[in-house]
């Protein structure tokens, strides 16, 4: 009897509150936007913060009430997207599918001014003397964007240079965000010719730290047939809007720095 | 009434054994809501409420419940009960009710479940209005002046130790000490000069 007692009178106290308390949340429910809560439903649920709010409820918020018009996040794939759209009854134009693109063809390749033994993050790195490497624009290769991915989709490769899963790439642009070098660009997922360097340094310097590098030659501007690559700053670029995925411009290039992806 | 008597409690609850900077009660709002002094203010608010009304419906839980039954060991995880069920009911009521609070103040009210501040009044209401399990004079206005006072000490310390915290923002503090560790600094030392009252102990 003596355990009964108190099991009996803070169980019965547990289930009196438990029942006022659900009592009480129905009579003070605060109505949801059932809107809003489908949306969010529907979004990934990462929270990465892509889109510019504050989460995926944030985003959901936002749509549902009408503050922004598109669907801003960059993870949501094809299919929740539309069904997103339907509830909010807009017409979501057809976006082109991003990817971030490694555009440094270096990595093992590329010479080492000095001995690095500092901590390895990308950052860091380059505040000492512009880097280990020879080539201040290219990758470091301290893997500060695989740390930065949010969804595991870059790995180290055996060159020293992150490798990204296209599969898993979300194109958030958090691993944009953190490389120093800004050897990373966000690229049309279905643009397959990239110009594998950053290099805004003469054809001769390029050379004598990288042999892979855009030594700004200006031959694969020539041999474009569409007009797609332009000649800046010693480097090439090529325009993804312009470009047909011709493949012209790899056989062009004396240092093989344009690769097919 | 005894008035020496509550001004000796409000005295002892606000200045010498204040909740925070002399028990070290409720220290993760103090750390982590005291950066503004305008949140600072909203959670010392409702710590106030919620703690006189917790002191309230405690002393009636503990008065004829768990007393006639001889269950005062019942009485820590019976005030948890009884604070978190309360807490949630007050959300919800002010959800509703006032949705412009609700913004203000939402947000703190969960954090304001588990603090420890809250049950510690509690407790010590019990502890010092109860003697062989028989309230002594004025015990129920005694608890519930005290919880209240408790709680104005509460928002005293949060507002100000919010004001240094805003100050220290504009200060060149060292980068390793930057933001908590600084606040735990400032904390010591305005504990320490809240001891200072001890020395006027009734």
């Amino acid at each position: 009897m003596n355990i009964l007692l108190p099991v009996i009178i803070l169980g019965s106290l547990g289930a009196i509150f438990g029942l006022w308390l659900s009592i009480i949340s129905k009579i003070f429910a605060v109505k949801k936007d059932p809107k809003t809560e489908h949306i969010f439903s529907l979004l990934p649920g990462s929270n990465c913060g892509a889109c510019g709010k504050a989460g995926c409820y944030g985003l959901a918020k936002a749509l549902a009430e009408g503050e922004i018009e598109s669907i801003t996040c960059p993870v949501v794939n094809d299919v929740e997207k539309d069904e997103i759209a339907d509830i909010l009854g807009i017409k979501q134009s057809e976006t082109e599918k991003n990817i971030a693109t490694l555009i440094c063809g270096g990595g093992k390749r590329c010479k080492d001014k000095f001995d690095y033994n500092g901590p390895r993050d990308c950052n860091i790195a380059l505040h000492l003397m512009g880097g280990p490497k020879g080539c201040s624009f290219g990758c470091i290769g301290m893997a500060s964007c695989v740390v930065a991915c949010p969804f595991d989709a870059i790995v180290m490769g055996d060159d020293d240079l992150p490798k990204i899963d296209r599969k898993k790439c979300t194109a958030c642009g958090k691993c944009i965000e953190i490389c120093p070098t800004g050897v990373l660009v966000m690229a049309p997922l279905k643009s397959e010719y990239h110009i594998m360097c950053n290099s805004k340094d003469r054809g001769p310097d390029v050379m004598k730290s990288c042999k892979v590098g855009c030594i700004g030659c200006g031959k694969c501007v020539k041999t474009c047939p569409v007009g797609a690559i332009t000649l800046d700053n010693n480097l090439a670029k090529i325009d993804y809007t312009k470009c047909t995925n011709c493949g012209a411009c790899v056989d062009a290039c004396p240092t093989k720095a344009i690769v097919k992806r | 009434m005894d008035l020496a008597k509550f001004m000796t409690i409000a005295i002892s609850a606000i200045f010498i054994n204040n909740f925070i900077l002399a028990r070290f009660l409720g220290l993760c709002p103090f750390i982590g809501v005291s950066k503004q002094t305008k949140s600072a203010l909203g959670m010392g608010a409702a710590v106030i409420f919620v703690m006189t009304l917790s002191g309230f419906i405690t002393w009636l839980v503990y008065r004829y419940l768990l007393v006639p039954f001889h269950l005062e060991y019942l009485r820590t995880i019976a005030f948890i009960l009884v604070i978190a069920v309360f807490v949630q009911f007050v959300e919800a009521a002010i959800a509703k009710l006032s949705p412009t609070l609700h913004r203000a103040m939402g947000i703190y009210i969960p954090l304001i479940t588990t603090n420890c501040a809250v049950l510690g009044v509690t407790v010590l209401n019990v502890n010092m209005f109860f003697k062989d399990d028989i309230s002594v004079g004025f015990s129920f206005a005694a608890s519930l002046f005290q919880a209240f006072c408790a709680g104005i000490g509460f928002a005293l310390a949060m507002l100000l130790m919010s004001g240094i915290r805003e100050r220290l923002d504009l200060a060149d503090v060292p980068k390793a000490l930057q933001g908590v560790p600084i606040a735990f600094v400032v904390a010591s030392l305005m504990s320490m000069a809240f001891l200072g009252f001890s020395g006027f102990k009734f």
